[in-house]
């Protein structure tokens, strides 16, 4: 495959930014993007110029590290992580145009990497059962019935990647931030912060700058694990209930 | 140099209840006046500074990724093990430090496994307890299944993604404890040398990967938590940026590496599909449960088949080879990593191999499909055929899925005694990158278990010991020798930056890789490790002549990165080439073709070889230093594995 | 800031303020409709006078009307702050952005929907509230009772076959608001559940289809009455 491949570069966060059109060739169809990428980098490379700089780790779509908004869709076209994705879902002749994940909150760092440590700070805010080290009761002490523990698993399964505030018109963590609420709210040990942890998280992600919502569902089509948009509807009555009955003020 | 392992006396199961006992203890008021260093923040690394830091120890916390939770803990799969005996089935501690020793091929401590079978039960409460998802019976109590040829089923697991769940619930723990303002984070920056002052590890060198600035940290202790050193392979299931950088500037401070060339293979992964590969995506060992592994009995045949004259399923059943079914009758499919990985190895050399490359072999579904009704297979692999499908583009429910062996972890690491200590006081090495417990081979879902029993319950006791006798002066960043590291650093970006080459890093790390897999991978000769050391030093030199680094230091630049990573890796693997050559025998994931019983089975040697092979360097350009610390087993008996 | 402030400056508390307005216009709107019904009543329009005076006279539906104000503003306000905002999340937009294929498109055009609805809504006060309540009304007698003849202003405006087509027309895009407005108020109030979304879900498409149906009707039937 031949491909023209149409790329945001950006220096640094200060640089203005803009787009580069490169060619590559020989592209394979088992190749991953990001392999496609790499060819691109190396072929840039052996003429001296600047790789183009793209975030990516494990490779096998669980760590959340790669991102890139290609052809107007986060991950691509296919409801999967870009690692995941491979070249047989393009065409030969094709034009791609690659672009980072905008938001405010996602301030770009170089070319296609951009910083995601808001995500961090939610979580940081209140994404955790306050359990120290040791101390704790055995693990068969408090049953959990099935659905619920499978429920909260599904909300666990984030992979953090931001592909959801990327999808969004609004740029807004709301699926992210529920899903972390979710699990903790359906699991009996989240019980004890549960209030507290809505409140805090809520708040974070607001001073974030992330948008709101509008419940147009796009995280939901395009997270590539497919956490479902229920986790905001319970987000929202965690939320609400925790502010009228929290002790708070 | 004598390796003292700081075993305590008496009997086994009593060793790690007395240590603990007898280590010194930190008043808790004084706590806050030291300083440690974590550097990772995988499994081991985010438990053991989440840990510290509740304890009211001042952490820093670093890693390369944009975010602590993106460590490759994330990526295991399986599960994780606990002698908690939930199913009633004959687990016990006993029998899990048992199955991990046998397991390791008789080649890792005693006294360290016994201890990590011992507070794994502490793991599950620990994990429970942080909100991880594990799966569950209809009943409300934790669900266990089999693993990994155990006769018992003690793994617990939470769907494929248990290593995520469980790395979530440590960020978690460390995520509290940087709002608490115990932990102070530093994503996407890189260590780059370990400083000692007289002797002792009081802190690192970094490099922020945005801005490139140089950076001391200065501590009381520093830990590394920073996993295994697979991709030396280059092609592994390891994450793109898994290094061994922070290991072996360690190891050329005077840390000890020990057993380097104990790897593991794991036997089914989705084979390379061409030059472009960039990294190896592992499926589930689950699946040799019911696909059987063949290839065509005759090399005529797979040549058809791989020039595409026919398919698999036009391949008539006595054509087709099940050739672990043939040599294992009792194990058959199931027989454990080593052995499966290396007998795809041997029919695909015989010119057997079914895909283009020629390395790969069939795992067929299509009798336990015809057994079982499509349904049911879905119903257990079904993420996993997708997975499949979506890498390779062929459909597991029609055509017999392709496998070939993989680098998979490292058992080797940096030598540490029992209280994770390298022989460099105040540097410690936790999980995967130290050499501890897992000998020869590592079981299946061991990894995971180890990661977090040295992060949440061995090093918060341990580094109370090394604390305890030092003082609360800490060295400022100004030190000399803090000076010395950091110039150091500065001095080879800029060697690198300066080499006027042609090449690309990944030029040179494709190189070395393939190096490694033929000569040191699955099998090796005396021979050919002795070809791939003279391959290696010459590649190293070329590197340092002609490779072009782009761009500059003060920016963001992943080419740097990974020259600095490479650069390391070619160091490496010439050591783990001395290891495996100077290792005449054959055990676990390391295999010596001269080494082998008359059924071609892995041959140990226990009166010669009982030992942890650990390397000291000595400088540059000369032949590393080898120190033996014996082996002695005085619990379990010294067996030879078969599974015929 | 009190924890009230707080809250409904939260960008949860501002969706919240917009799904409870928007509940209550919706039903809002069940009022107005089934009420305006009485307008196909071949009656010369007694009934609808009649109702008319007691919609603009009685005190617990004087009480519901300036609610229902209220929440027409806090609705437009909030719709004003939440996409200020929404748009401030993402200062540089997307070159190429396939949206179409993951949301509808009603979902990501509310500001757009409400606008117009908010015109319409101008254009219809003026012309049909404003002079019930202030404009110069001819009088009726039903029984001796003196009533305002609001249904002739209503008869003689939909002759006009511009502001008919209006009419219709805005009714489209209400239509549209609801479609998605509906649903989203039950997500955004956390009413969420395996049993009930999936009714909810088709009441809320019924609904759109039938109130505004309904609506437009109205002048579509004045209009070719005649």
């Amino acid at each position: 495959m031949n491909l023209t491949l149409n790329i945001w570069r950006q220096k640094n966060n200060a640089d203005k930014g803009g787009f580069r059109e490169y060619k590559v060739s020989d592209v394979s169809k088992d190749m991953s993007f990001l392999e496609m990428l790499d060819v691109l980098n190396e072929q840039l490379a052996g003429k001296g110029e600047d790789p183009v700089h793209f975030d990516h780790d494990c490779r096998e779509g669980i760590c959340g590290m790669c991102s890139l908004y290609i052809n107007g869709k986060p991950h691509g076209p296919l409801q999967t992580t870009t690692c995941q994705l491979h070249m047989r879902s393009f065409n030969d002749g094709e034009t791609i145009t690659i672009e980072p994940w905008r938001a405010k909150a996602f301030p770009v760092v170089k070319d296609l990497v951009v910083d995601r440590s808001a995500f961090d700070r939610i979580i940081q805010a209140g994404g955790y059962v306050s359990v120290n080290t040791g101390g704790v009761p055995d693990a068969n002490e408090i049953p959990i019935p099935k659905k619920i523990a499978d429920e909260a698993f599904d909300a666990a399964t984030c992979i953090g990647c931001g592909a959801c505030v990327a999808a969004c018109k609004n740029a807004s963590a709301m699926l992210f931030t529920s899903a972390k609420v979710s699990q903790l709210a359906l699991l009996p040990q989240g019980q004890v912060e549960r209030k507290e942890r809505a409140e805090k998280m809520i708040a974070q992600m607001d001073a974030e700058g992330f948008g709101a919502c509008t419940n147009t569902g796009a995280c939901e089509a395009e997270c590539p694990k497919g956490i479902s948009i229920t986790n905001i509807a319970r987000m929202n009555r965690e939320y609400f209930s925790a502010v009228v009955s929290s002790e708070n003020v | 140099m004598i390796l003292d392992s700081k075993i305590p006396e008496g009997p086994l199961a009593e060793k790690w209840s007395k240590h603990k006992f007898n280590v010194k203890l930190v008043n808790p008021a004084n706590k806050r006046k030291y300083d440690v260093i974590v550097v990772g923040t995988g499994l081991a690394g985010a438990s053991a500074a989440a840990s510290l830091a509740e304890l009211g120890y001042n952490v820093k916390a670093f890693c390369f990724q944009d975010s602590p939770r993106r460590a490759h803990s994330i990526a295991a799969q399986g599960g994780i093990n606990a002698a908690k005996n939930y199913q009633n089935d004959g687990d016990s501690v006993f029998r899990l430090f048992y199955d991990t020793i046998k397991g390791g091929d008789y080649r890792a401590r005693e006294a360290n496994v016994y201890r990590l079978a011992e507070v794994s039960v502490n793991i599950i409460d620990q994990c429970v307890a942080q909100g991880v998802p594990f799966a569950r019976e209809y009943g409300g109590l934790l669900a266990n299944r089999s693993f990994g040829g155990a006769q018992v089923s003690r793994t617990f697991y939470a769907r494929g993604q248990t290593g995520q769940q469980l790395l979530l619930g440590a960020y978690s723990a460390l995520s509290r404890q940087v709002a608490n303002g115990k932990v102070k984070l530093y994503p996407r920056t890189e260590m780059m040398d370990v400083v000692t002052v007289d002797g002792k590890a009081r802190g690192i060198i970094t490099r922020n990967l945005i801005t490139g600035a140089i950076e001391s940290h200065s501590a009381h202790a520093v830990l590394l938590c920073t996993g295994g050193y697979g991709n030396v392979f280059f092609l592994s299931t390891n994450a793109m940026g898994s290094n061994v950088t922070a290991a072996w500037r360690a190891h050329k401070r005077g840390a000890l590496m020990a057993n380097p060339c104990f790897t593991q293979i794991h036997p089914t992964c989705i084979p390379v599909s061409g030059d472009h590969q960039s990294k190896l995506t592992l499926m589930s060992e689950s699946l040799r449960n019911d696909g059987r592994v063949w290839v065509p009995a005759t090399k005529e045949i797979a040549e058809k088949l791989r020039k595409g004259e026919i398919t698999a399923n036009d391949i008539k059943e006595e054509d087709r080879d099940y050739f672990l079914e043939r040599k294992y009758p009792s194990f058959g499919n199931l027989v454990p990593r080593d052995v499966a990985s290396r007998n795809a190895k041997y029919v695909c050399d015989e010119g057997r191999g079914v895909n283009e490359t020629g390395e790969a072999v069939f795992l067929d579904f299509r009798d336990a499909i015809i057994r079982d009704s499509e349904d049911v297979i879905r119903a257990r692999y079904g993420n996993l055929f997708d997975m499949y499908q979506q890498i390779t583009g062929e459909n597991p429910y029609k055509v017999p899925m392709k496998i070939y062996p993989a680098v998979h972890y490292t058992m080797g690491g940096l030598w540490v005694d029992y209280n994770l200590m390298t022989n460099i006081p105040g540097l410690y090495a936790l999980g995967e990158a130290n050499f501890s417990d897992h000998g020869a081979n590592r079981l299946g879902a061991s990894a995971l278990m180890q990661g977090l029993a040295d992060g949440y319950f061995v090093i918060p006791y341990t580094i109370g010991d090394y604390l305890a006798q030092t003082p609360y002066t800490k060295t400022p960043t100004d030190h000399p020798e803090f000076q010395k590291a950091e110039a150091d650093v500065k001095a080879r970006i800029q060697k690198l930056l300066d080499i006027p080459g042609e090449k690309t890093v990944d030029y040179f790390h494709k190189k070395l890789g393939k190096i490694m897999w033929d000569y040191c991978g699955m099998a090796r000769t005396e021979e050919g490790l002795k070809k791939a050391k003279a391959m290696i030093k010459e590649l190293k030199a070329e590197f340092w002549t002609n490779v072009n680094v782009l761009g500059g230091n003060e920016e963001l630049n992943q080419s740097l990165e990974k020259a600095h990573r490479v650069a390391d890796f070619l160091e490496l693997g010439e050591l783990m080439v001395d290891d495996a050559l100077n290792r005449n025998e054959s055990c676990g994931g390391h295999f010596r073709e001269e080494y082998q019983t008359p059924e071609g089975e892995a041959l140990r040697d226990d009166e010669n070889f009982a030992y942890v092979a650990a390397w000291q360097y000595v400088g540059e350009g000369e032949e590393e230093v080898l120190h033996k610390e014996p082996l002695v087993f005085e619990n379990v008996k010294l067996t030879q594995r078969s599974y015929k | 800031m009190s924890w009230v402030s707080k809250t409904l400056s939260s960008t949860l508390g501002r969706k919240l303020l917009m799904a409870l307005t928007g509940l209550f216009l919706i039903i809002f709107l069940i009022g107005h409709v089934s009420g305006n019904t009485l307008l196909f009543k071949n009656d010369g329009g007694e009934a609808f006078n009649i109702y008319a005076k007691f919609m603009t006279t009685n005190p617990a539906v004087k009480i519901l009307s300036y609610l229902t104000y209220i929440s027409v503003l806090a609705h437009v306000v909030y719709s004003i702050i939440l996409t200020r905002h929404n748009k401030s999340a993402r200062p540089v937009a997307y070159a190429n952005s396939k949206a179409s294929t993951n949301s509808a498109w009603t979902s990501r055009n509310m500001g757009v929907l409400g606008t117009i609805i908010l015109i319409f809504l101008v254009i219809h006060l003026q012309g049909f509230w404003y002079k019930m309540h202030w404009g110069d009304i001819p009088m009726v007698t039903y029984a001796g009772e003196q009533y305002k003849d609001l249904y002739s202003i209503v008869f003689f405006a939909f002759q006009s076959e511009l502001l008919v087509g209006l009419y219709v027309l805005s009714m489209v895009f209400l239509g549209l608001h609801l479609s998605h407005g509906f649903e989203s108020a039950f997500q955004t109030l956390g009413l969420n559940h395996v049993k009930y979304s999936p009714a909810i879900k088709k009441l809320g498409l019924a609904f759109s289809i039938i109130v505004p149906a309904l609506f437009a009707s109205m002048p579509l039937y004045i209009y070719f009455m005649n």
